[in-house]
């Protein structure tokens, strides 16, 4: 049995480089016992004596960008799993997406469980701004997502908020992109939370866009699970609004209609009206 | 009279803006601030920041300029003779609010409406006025939507299309009828003549000069229009044989329909009732028919309204029971389209497994297919639906039990 550990940050090329020189090998995917280690751990193993006839992937276009994703997901069986289908697949005997074997649509559902958890830390990353001597302004956050995303998710950041500094920072690594550059590593804190005026002007608007008429709170928390509102500025004040929705709607419907203002009814004449 | 402080507004002028359902920030152009001297991208899938109780995302910052307004749309909580609290935000105050929210990840951008000010030209300009400060001051790189107010000047148009990434026009209601009884300041024609207007431009911004060039951008990722249902007498029919009108003659990329919903200090003329949720949800589902299954308005809402019961695809699969079972190894996409509980993901799969053998049942939940709803419309290897399809109480095995009504 060989043992390969993977490293926790440039884990997907690791993996590609391990997976393709142990197919070259021959080496078959029980013989092969897959984990992930720590930041910078590397896997310098020779040619096995247990090998066979060389195989090599044949992949679609796309496929490679899933088998990626797939390798985010925190399953510890992943690696071992994404090597067993690739194996086939190169063996001739599994297509690639084809849905009805078990372990191909566990891979396939992993990545979209993967692409749905960047999407989310792309929705929900809250910045606070900090203090900073620099010219550029510098913000920070704190994000807990379900898989090992931040190398995947950071890049999008980095493209969107390319004048500022930021940090965001989570329980294993953090992305930080300081003068126009990002880099990723092991996260030695998290960052301080403070106050941020602008965080009271987001939570009014938060407050007043909801519509009480129409309360749907099953489909907001299919969108924003609950495992989300620790980090959300806005999310204390959504059980207060729920509260209150029937009340305010009931209040709307009851209200006697007024009488148009002086100013509207002289607005209306002017304009030919009744 | 004191000045309002920013939190007052904001209040205001986000309450005024909510009934107005548009939230997407998709398409349009490519761009992003990775060469460090602007703000935001856009232009992949748009994402929702946030969502609010009542189940609608939060993408933009949606808010009206001013809710001062000279017209008297029945529906409409800014209207004239209503008494609610008015509030103008500077130019700044938007700017400002749109950068320090978008900066702290809150929003995709901006969707800027108005109530009418002096004139439909002067509130078209104030709101330009803001859009171009975004662009060109503050170097703003994400997402824009503009409400485009009909009767504003040609080239005023011209100019918000430069700036923003779309923009909408609200048709409000499906027929002239409805718009002469609760909004007498529209009318269809202008309105349809403005989104005329803006589907022009967009075709001749895309077609190059003869010297080979790229033209002006202008609206890139589109027109929306809203739709408000329930206020007026219209049926579903009539709704969707508009929707068809709007897709098919001016190119909109997406109509928005917006159950009336109660709103303080409503008019004489409009009592307020329960929001018709469940029917606002159906037309979406009769909408999604439209542009992507093959359906026409008249096969889904021939009857005038749609069925509150069970989705409009169930609903016609049921009415259309001698079509069925459908055979998933060889029926046409069309037909595939149309089996109730296959979208047109799993559809897509289904005709890509196809190339490689023979697709049987068990397969069919992992291509994404809802078997509940399609077992007694198919045939597959492994399953055969016998006398459920024309089962009498077929129907029944759908619909909600009555006490769920209450819901609606």
């Amino acid at each position: 049995m060989e043992r390969i550990t993977l490293p926790a940050i440039g884990t997907a090329r690791a993996f590609r480089d391990a997976a393709r020189a142990q197919m070259g090998y021959g080496v078959p995917p029980e013989a092969l016992l897959w984990s992930m280690g720590a930041a910078d751990d590397l896997f310098a193993g020779g040619p096995p004596s247990n090998g066979g006839p060389a195989r090599q992937a044949r992949l679609p276009k796309g496929a490679l960008g899933t088998i990626n994703a797939a390798l985010c997901h925190s399953d510890p069986a992943r690696f071992a799993r994404i090597y067993d289908v690739l194996w086939r697949v190169a063996g001739g005997d599994l297509r690639w997406a084809d849905r009805s074997d078990p372990a191909m649509q566990r891979v396939l559902a992993q990545a979209k469980a993967v692409g749905r958890d960047i999407h989310k830390m792309h929705a929900f990353v809250r910045f606070q701004e900090r203090p900073t001597d620099g010219a550029r302004r510098l913000f920070s956050s704190w994000f807990e997502p379900d898989h090992f995303i931040v190398e995947r998710a950071a890049p999008f950041f980095a493209k969107r908020f390319g004048d500022m500094d930021w940090v965001i920072a989570t329980p294993s690594l953090t992305a930080q992109f300081v003068a126009e550059e990002l880099t990723v590593f092991e996260t030695v804190s998290r960052p301080p939370s403070g106050a941020d005026a602008t965080e009271d002007l987001w939570r009014t608007y938060y407050k007043s866009i909801f519509n009480p008429a129409r309360l749907k709170v099953k489909a907001m928390q299919s969108e924003m699970p609950q495992k989300y509102w620790k980090n959300l500025p806005e999310a204390d004040l959504i059980a207060g609004l729920i509260r209150q929705a029937e009340t305010r709607s009931q209040q709307m419907v009851e209200a006697a209609p007024t009488e148009p203002s002086a100013q509207a009814k002289a607005l209306a004449r002017r304009r030919g009206g009744s | 009279m004191a000045g309002k402080s920013l939190t007052d507004k904001l209040a205001i002028l986000a309450d005024a803006a909510k009934y107005d359902a548009s939230c997407a920030s998709s398409g349009g152009e490519r761009r992003n601030s990775s060469d460090g001297k602007g703000l935001g991208s856009s232009g992949g899938s748009g994402i929702c920041h946030a969502y609010a109780p009542d189940g609608r995302c939060i993408s933009l910052l949606k808010i009206l300029m001013t809710n001062f307004c000279i017209y008297d749309c029945a529906y409409c909580v800014n209207r004239v003779s209503s008494q609610i609290e008015r509030a103008r935000f500077t130019p700044e105050e938007v700017v400002r609010l749109t950068i320090e929210f978008y900066r702290r990840n809150y929003i995709e951008g901006l969707f800027l409406s108005s109530g009418i000010i002096k004139s439909p030209d002067d509130t078209m300009a104030d709101m330009i006025r803001i859009v171009r400060t975004l662009r060109e001051q503050e170097n703003f790189r994400g997402y824009i939507h503009l409400k485009t107010i009909p009767d504003a000047a040609p080239e005023l148009i011209d100019e918000a299309g430069k700036w923003a990434d779309r923009l909408s026009i609200n048709i409000e209601l499906p027929t002239q009828k409805g718009l002469s009884k609760l909004a007498p300041e529209k009318n269809l024609k202008d309105i349809k003549g403005a989104m005329a207007g803006v589907k022009d431009r967009r075709d001749a911004s895309r077609v190059a000069t003869h010297r080979g060039k790229r033209r002006a951008r202008f609206a890139p990722a589109g027109q929306s229009t809203q739709m408000i249902v329930g206020a007026d007498g219209a049926n579903d029919r009539t709704i969707l044989h508009q929707s068809t009108d709007l897709y098919q003659n001016y190119k909109l990329n997406r109509v928005y329909y917006s159950g009336f919903s109660p709103i303080p200090d409503a008019s004489r003329n409009l009592p307020l009732i329960k929001p018709p949720l469940m029917r606002e949800h159906r037309l979406y589902q009769a909408d999604w028919l439209l542009r992507f299954y093959g359906f026409q308005a008249d096969e889904i809402a021939g009857q005038g309204m749609l069925d509150l019961e069970v989705d409009p695809k169930l609903a016609w699969a049921l009415a259309h029971r001698g079509l069925f079972p459908v055979d998933v190894n060889r029926a046409s996409r069309e037909m595939l389209l149309r089996v109730p509980g296959f979208g047109t993901v799993s559809v897509k799969r289904i005709l890509a497994a196809r190339r490689h053998g023979r697709i049987r049942y068990e397969h069919l939940r992992a291509m994404g297919a809802n078997l509940k709803n399609a077992r007694a419309f198919i045939v597959v290897d492994g399953w055969t639906p016998r006398g459920m399809t024309d089962a009498a109480d077929l129907r029944a095995r759908f619909a909600p039990r009555p006490e769920q009504l209450q819901l609606i």
